[in-house]
């Protein structure tokens, strides 16, 4: 085989329905990976903690993307392929699509009754039968056309369906214009999240965000201008015995400023009911507590006076956090736990038994000596660093309270605390795109689901017997009606009656 | 609501569930009466077709229907399986709605309620389909499904009433999970007719249509369920965008959506391929079901993901 017949050969492989098939299955198959183990893109701290329990395994499944299955090459080649076979398979079929929707249906064949033909006799004139069967097929939108075996008889021959293969074809361009549209959203939109406390505000630079990413032609320089301050939070939870604890309310209560706006306006943000402001949209995603804390130097100086972010670990609010003093000497450094609503048990230790602020304490393991903030790797905010810490003790606190550090290190004061909102910032220009491709397809589906391309066909023989007496020249005629469906398990029964049933009504 | 108090709504609804399982398990029994005795009856049930007779006269004779001249007692039991699916389909209706009424939404809140609703839109895509044609011969391998969900319901899956987490809260929910029920209830039947288009012509399933009858009947209830399930998932990434901030996430449920929605498409194209046309198109109908039944059960129940909300 030369080089050209093998390509021909491969595309023509490639662009077969088999292969399509085979590819869909595929399709299927590699996605399921992608269900089973958590998946960096929407769990990355799943997958971290993954890799640390499975320390052989986890590494191996890393490098062969399991953990990034939608990224992996394996995954996209899939597709690619898949939609290379969707392009090769269906642009030609527009061109020959466009002629058939031009051309007229081909003559009525020689034999109607092998057809499962249904035939009965009408008065009059076979050429006037053949107009009325024509003017009631073109009434119900069927393609016609008229032609004359050599027998003499006449035939009208109509096709009604051409919307199936439109449909057919809308469909499987409009997969493509979704993945186009997937395609300009991943490259060109961004996603940010960032905590914003209670009276904090915000204002719209990469700087300010805790997390954000970027498509590879996104541009995180020219971020839409616009603040806002976080005015407050309501949050409400289930008390009824029932699903206790499930959050029933959360509203973020937001005053935003835009550029060229005169004065600010104030926005209620619900779950559901994100916050537009021009290309981006403000998610309101999640909450937690912040405790607000004093910290006293050896001193008695005040070291740090603020309320500190901890992070939610389960649906009661049980959170953790890190609270930093690198302005004591030496250093200290705190591990907290913030329980809304206290409760200690011998297998748990401290936890909350109730998501909502009904009995707070704070649970603090101290340590002194060096944060290790001046090494020059960066620190999150979320961990402390205790190799060159030596451990001070532990004390539990309730709102008003304060430990005096043993060594005379200093103190720490639980003083109340704030709530926080987190929000999910997102722009994705591609997105209308999808919407409207997905609408097409589902068009496009519907009408290539629901619509049969039929042919049927009428037929009239030559006058049978003419009438004796003068007034009576009518003649009658034998009349034929056929009809078949394009695919398998359809039939043009109801259509080839409908016809009968009209004409034989005109006949009389 | 002031008639009722809430006690007496939620044991009403929990009463109407009961009774139409119980209504539902005598409508099995009569089904499998009707084809215990169908053994005996070789003649395939086939009343759909409606092939006109030409007499020369040219007067059109329909073709006697022979399954409905034989009035015998298998018969007569797959008619008393109908009206009585009938009637257990009304009780659970009630039941679906009372269960709405009581907690002030629709009924799709957490496991338990989309499980009964699901039986619910089995047994109704059923039905409605059984007014176009014959069904009564299906009837066994419709009701036995529906049971078996019910019974997970109140047994494995029943929680008391509540709210909707913020999340569900949307207009969104209540169209994206409407369609997947109904699309979900159609792959259901039309998983009964792959598989029965699979046995059929052997031993006692000889009384079925015929392979070729079924695999058709296949491909219309599926032909009906995969735009309906294209909406659901179109539907479900709408309010995903609304509520998370990203349309499509791969989030293991949606994941699983769309992994039932590609072996459909897979269905639908090896009904269109030469080779696949039939055996294999049936096998490929019920994997998609066996999918849809993962995404429905597993990922609820095993996955941690975002729709692993509420009660479950
Ligand atoms: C992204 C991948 C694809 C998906 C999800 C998909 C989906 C579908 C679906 C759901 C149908 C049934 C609806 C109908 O009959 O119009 C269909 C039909 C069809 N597809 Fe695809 N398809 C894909 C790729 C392809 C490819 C690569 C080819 C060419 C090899 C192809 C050729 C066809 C043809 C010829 C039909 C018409 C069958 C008929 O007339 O019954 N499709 N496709």
């Amino acid at each position: 085989m030369s080089q050209r017949g093998f390509l021909r050969w491969l595309w023509r492989q490639l662009t077969s329905m088999k292969t399509a098939l085979i590819l869909l299955f595929l399709l299927a198959i590699v996605s399921i990976p992608g269900s089973y183990f958590p998946q960096r893109g929407t769990n990355p701290i799943l997958v971290d903690q993954w890799i640390a329990d499975y320390p052989t395994l986890g590494p191996i499944l890393d490098s062969i993307g399991l953990f990034d299955v939608f990224g992996s090459p394996w995954y996209s080649a899939v597709y690619i392929l898949l939609f290379i076979s969707l392009i090769g398979c269906v642009v030609p079929r527009l061109g020959v699509h466009w002629s058939a929707m031009r051309s007229q249906p081909p003559p009525a064949p020689k034999n109607l009754s092998r057809l499962g033909g249904n035939s009965f006799e009408v008065e009059g004139e076979s050429e006037a039968v053949i107009a009325d069967a024509r003017a009631i097929l073109k009434k119900q939108h069927w393609r016609t056309v008229v032609g004359q075996d050599p027998d003499g008889s006449r035939w009208v021959s109509a096709e009604k369906g051409y919307l199936r293969e439109t449909g057919n074809l809308v469909f499987h361009f409009s997969l493509i214009l979704i993945l186009v549209g997937v395609a300009v959203g991943g490259l060109f939109g961004w996603r940010g999240n960032v905590i914003v406390r209670e009276g904090e505000g915000f204002s719209n630079t990469l700087t300010q965000y805790d997390a954000w990413g970027g498509g590879r032609l996104s541009s995180a320089e020219n971020l839409p201008e616009f603040s806002f301050t976080l005015e407050s939070f309501n949050v409400e939870f289930e008390r009824g015995n029932s699903q206790e604890g499930a959050p029933r309310l959360f509203e973020a209560t937001m005053v935003v400023d835009r550029p060229g706006e005169e004065g600010s306006t104030t926005h209620l943000v619900e779950v559901n009911e994100p916050l537009v402001i021009d290309s981006a949209k403000v998610f309101l995603v999640g909450h937690g507590y912040a405790p607000h804390l004093i910290v006293r130097d050896s001193k008695g100086q005040v070291v740090l006076d603020d309320a500190v972010v901890f992070l939610p670990q389960d649906g009661n609010f049980t959170s953790t956090g890190v609270i930093k003093v690198p302005d004591s000497d030496p250093q200290l450094g705190f591990r907290g736990l913030f329980l809304p609503t206290s409760a200690i048990t011998e297998e748990l230790g401290p936890h909350s038994i109730f998501p909502a602020p009904d009995d707070v304490s704070v649970f603090l393991g101290a340590w002194s000596g060096n944060l290790g903030l001046d090494s020059g790797i960066s620190q999150s905010v979320y961990t402390l660093n205790v190799d060159d810490m030596t451990q001070l003790g532990l004390e539990s606190l309730r709102v008003g309270q304060s430990w005096q550090l043993p060594e005379g290190a200093g103190s720490i004061e639980l003083t109340g605390f704030e709530r926080w909102a987190s929000f999910q910032i997102a722009s994705d220009p591609g997105k209308e795109l999808a919407l409207v491709a997905s609408i097409l397809a589902i068009a496009g589906l519907s009408l290539s689901l629901f619509i049969q391309r039929r042919r049927v066909w009428v037929k009239v023989g030559p006058v049978i017997e003419q009438g004796s007496s003068s007034r009576d020249k009518v003649g009658r005629v034998k009349v034929e009606v056929a009809g078949i469906a394009k695919a398998s398990g359809h039939d043009a029964i109801e259509q080839v009656d409908n016809i009968v049933e009209t004409l034989k009504g005109q006949g009389a | 609501m002031d008639f009722m108090n809430s006690v007496q709504l939620a044991d009403a609804s929990n009463n109407f569930v009961y009774a139409s399982m119980v209504i539902l398990f005598l409508a099995t029994i009569s089904f499998s009466v009707s084809f215990a005795a169908g053994r005996r009856r070789v003649s395939p049930v086939e009343v759909s077709s409606r092939r006109v007779l030409v007499e020369p006269s040219g007067s059109q004779v329909h073709e006697p229907d022979v399954a409905l001249t034989q009035l015998d007692p298998g018969r007569r039991a797959a008619n008393i399986g109908m009206s009585l699916t009938w009637l257990a389909t009304g009780m659970l209706l009630i039941g679906v709605v009372l269960r709405g009424v009581w907690a002030g939404r629709v009924p799709w809140g957490n496991m338990y309620e989309f499980s009964i609703s699901s039986a619910l839109g089995i047994l109704v895509v059923f039905l409605v389909w059984s007014t176009q044609r014959d069904l009564r011969w299906l009837g066994l391998f419709v009701t036995i499904p529906t049971l078996l969900t019910l019974g997970m319901a109140v047994t494995v899956l029943y929680t008391e009433s509540a709210q909707l987490v913020p999340a569900l809260k949307s207009y969104w929910l209540v169209i994206h999970v409407f369609a997947a029920i109904i699309g979900g209830g159609a792959f259901t039947v039309g998983a009964a007719t792959a598989g029965l288009s699979l046995i059929s012509g052997k031993g006692w399933f000889k009384q079925l249509p015929p392979r070729e009858k079924l695999e058709g009947l296949t491909h219309k209830v599926i032909a009906f369920s995969f735009p309906i399930w294209t909406f659901a998932v179109v539907a479900g990434a709408i309010w995903a965008e609304n509520a998370w901030g990203r349309y499509w996430g791969w989030d293991p449920k949606e994941t699983w959506a769309f992994i039932t929605w590609v072996i459909f498409a897979a269905y639908l194209h090896a009904r269109s391929t030469a080779g696949w046309k039939h055996q294999k198109a049936s096998v490929i109908a019920i994997v998609g079901w066996v999918a849809f039944l993962v995404n429905y059960f597993g990922v609820n129940i095993f996955i941690n993901s975002l729709h692993s909300y509420a009660g479950m």
